[in-house]
């Protein structure tokens, strides 16, 4: 499988101005990681709020530019491009955020948030992009008869569907998709979560999932890193990490994980954060399993 | 034995301009002295709005339009303003689910703590102050002393939902309503809070209402389960007999959507979406996403039938007048229970 992406050493750093009775300080959000992704590959982001997974997604897009460290996408340094090379690459990389409730203009119809990429890449005319934005609606399960619609109008299993739309309507070979399902309503999850699924292999998508919930990386990527403090912990496949977590930090995680079976035993491991050195390097365990040991 | 609170045939309804939707329809359960009944259902099924039907909290346009509340032998409905204010807090507390603005941001936590003990008549001034640190070092918050004078936004989320905890337990209720007490928190967080919460219940001898919609959570918490769906509960019984034998094809459904299986398969998806309140399908409300409906599914609401011991669901697939009617795939998974 050839590498898609690319990231090595990236740095995101947060300052905050000294004021009249402080000094300014500068927080690591994300701080010295690195992974790649196949062509191809799901591959998940995990951690607790404030562990640098989504910055480390929205620097991977500059849409925060990072402070150090390369992305390499198709083997280019995307942080060295230009504006206008940027927004170029842009059609080849894409994000679906979070909130479906948030991330759609309520003023627009479901037709022009979908249409509004191909317009600002000034894609086809007018009729060919109608078609193809009634082709998107299809592609992502939903009726081109609403295409009129306002996002209120939609469930919030539909709106995430039009990001979804949206998204894709660049054809993108790489999707971060950030949160994707979790401010849905667990019946609705599944089915996005079975869309994602299908779309990645009917389209050759390469994702990079970022999310808290874990028993759903574990269902849908092969490949999972997981963050803690701004620095990948433990890394390796999915199978490897959940049956045998090496960092302490990821064992105190998946045990902490809710398991829906009255019967499960339960043997919560809470970690102690003074035994977790910083500064400890990511070393190979098993092949392709590395953990900050 | 008499339970501790027992719901029959609530209903509260939203007035709106065009006719008044009921929020929650008809829904009857009991909690026993010292049990943990796990309330389950996706937004807008109507839990908050039991647990606030419960503390007579609703609030215009809704309204509890019928039912009784019955706590410790006092129908609830029925009390004056004064004597409903005094089950509050000391007979049943409340945990909301939002620990970030629970709390007041502008006292500090042990003077919110102190103010429920002397709303209460529990403690004089100085009393209730030192009772503050009592309490923020039984739901294990380091250095109760000096973090009694903190303001709110110097905690993190877990420990303001700790404090919101010890301001439940301040005057001793007997039962606590704790609606999403972890959804806004992270995951290891919610493990420790729902440990506290296990262990303050049997500490105190709480009876405990859990709202959430994470069936993991219920499963590790609850004794009895009680599945809402779109306003009525659908489905009630022990925690086991819910995850082993689901009775109802809607629990069965939310059951088979969790991620679990063998990677990279398809997730069971229950099909559609939660119907709108004012908009419910004839019948029962679950029909139109139901794999299993058959011709009396769109006639009439299912009643409830017994579904195995101690349960019950309100699905005609238990209904042995129409067991010759039932779809080929109803029988199946009626069969494999």
């Amino acid at each position: 499988m050839s590498t898609l992406v690319e990231v090595s050493h990236l740095v995101k750093q947060f300052t905050r101005d000294a004021g009249l009775f402080r000094k300014g300080t500068a927080v690591a959000a994300v701080d010295d990681v690195s992974f790649s992704i196949g062509k191809g590959e799901m591959f998940g982001l995990v951690g607790e709020s404030g562990s640098g997974k989504t910055t480390t997604g929205r620097c991977m897009l500059r849409l925060v530019e990072p402070t150090s460290g390369e992305v390499r996408f198709r083997g280019d340094n995307v942080l060295a491009f230009s504006r206008r090379r940027m927004r170029e690459t842009r059609r080849d990389m894409q994000i679906v955020f979070q909130d479906p409730y948030s991330s759609l203009n309520p003023r627009m119809r479901a037709r022009q948030i979908v249409e509004e990429p191909l317009i600002i890449h000034r894609l086809g005319a007018r009729a060919e992009r109608q078609e193809r934005v009634a082709e998107l609606f299809r592609l992502v399960g939903l009726n081109p008869v609403h295409l009129d619609r306002y996002p209120h109008q939609f469930s919030g299993g539909q709106r995430q569907r039009i990001g979804l739309a949206r998204a894709l309507a660049l054809n993108p070979s790489f999707l971060i998709l950030d949160e994707p399902v979790s401010a849905l309503d667990v019946s609705v999850q599944a089915q996005v979560v079975n869309l994602l699924m299908d779309l990645q292999q009917q389209l050759k998508l390469t994702y990079l999932f970022i999310a808290h919930d874990l028993r759903l990386v574990e269902h849908i990527c092969s490949r999972v890193a997981v963050m803690y403090l701004g620095k990948i912990v433990e890394m390796g496949p999915t199978a490897s990490l959940f049956a045998a977590p090496q960092h302490p930090y990821t064992r105190a995680l998946l045990s902490a994980i809710p398991v829906p079976d009255p019967d499960a035993p339960r043997q919560r491991i809470v970690l102690d954060p003074t035994t977790v050195n910083r500064s400890t390097a990511l070393r190979e365990i098993t092949t392709g399993h590395f953990a900050a040991i | 034995m008499s339970a501790l609170l027992q719901v029959s045939n609530l209903t509260t309804v939203f007035d709106t301009p065009r006719r008044p939707v009921a929020a929650v329809d008809d829904v009857s359960f009991a909690i026993e002295a010292g049990e943990t009944l796990g309330l389950v259902g996706e937004s807008g099924s109507g839990k908050s709005v039991t647990a606030l039907s419960i503390m007579r909290l609703v609030q215009p346009p809704g309204r509890v339009a019928g039912g009784r509340i019955v706590f410790n032998g006092q129908d609830l409905l029925t009390l004056d303003d004064k004597a409903m204010r005094a089950i509050r807090g000391a007979g049943i507390a409340l945990i909301f689910q939002e620990p970030m603005t629970a709390l007041n941001p502008v006292f500090r936590v042990g003077d919110q703590i102190a103010e429920t003990l002397l709303v209460h008549g529990r403690a004089t001034r100085r009393e209730a102050k030192a009772r503050a640190v009592e309490l923020l070092r039984a739901v294990r918050i380091p250095d109760p002393g000096s973090r009694v004078n903190d303001y709110p936004h110097q905690l993190s989320g877990g420990m303001r939902q700790r404090v919101l905890i010890a301001i439940s337990l301040a005057c001793q209720p007997s039962l606590v309503i704790a609606d999403e007490p972890t959804t806004a928190l992270d995951v290891t967080i919610q493990a420790e809070i729902l440990d506290l919460l296990r262990e303050m219940k049997t500490a105190m001898s709480l009876s405990l209402l859990l709202i959430t919609h994470d069936l993991g959570v219920i499963a590790e918490t609850a004794d009895r389960v009680a599945v809402m769906y779109a306003g009525r509960i659908v489905e009630t019984g022990p925690v086991r007999a819910i995850f082993r034998n689901p009775g109802h094809p809607y629990t069965r459904g939310l059951l088979a959507s969790m991620p679990g299986g063998g990677p990279g398969q398809r997730l069971r998806a229950i099909d559609g979406s939660v119907p709108l309140l004012g908009a419910l399908p004839p019948g029962c409300a679950f029909n139109p996403r139901c794999p299993d409906r058959f011709e009396p599914c769109t006639e009439a609401r299912p009643p409830d039938y017994p579904a195995g011991p101690q349960q019950t669901a309100k699905c005609y697939l238990h209904d042995p007048q129409f067991a010759s009617r039932m779809p080929q795939s109803a029988i199946r998974n009626v069969d494999a229970r």
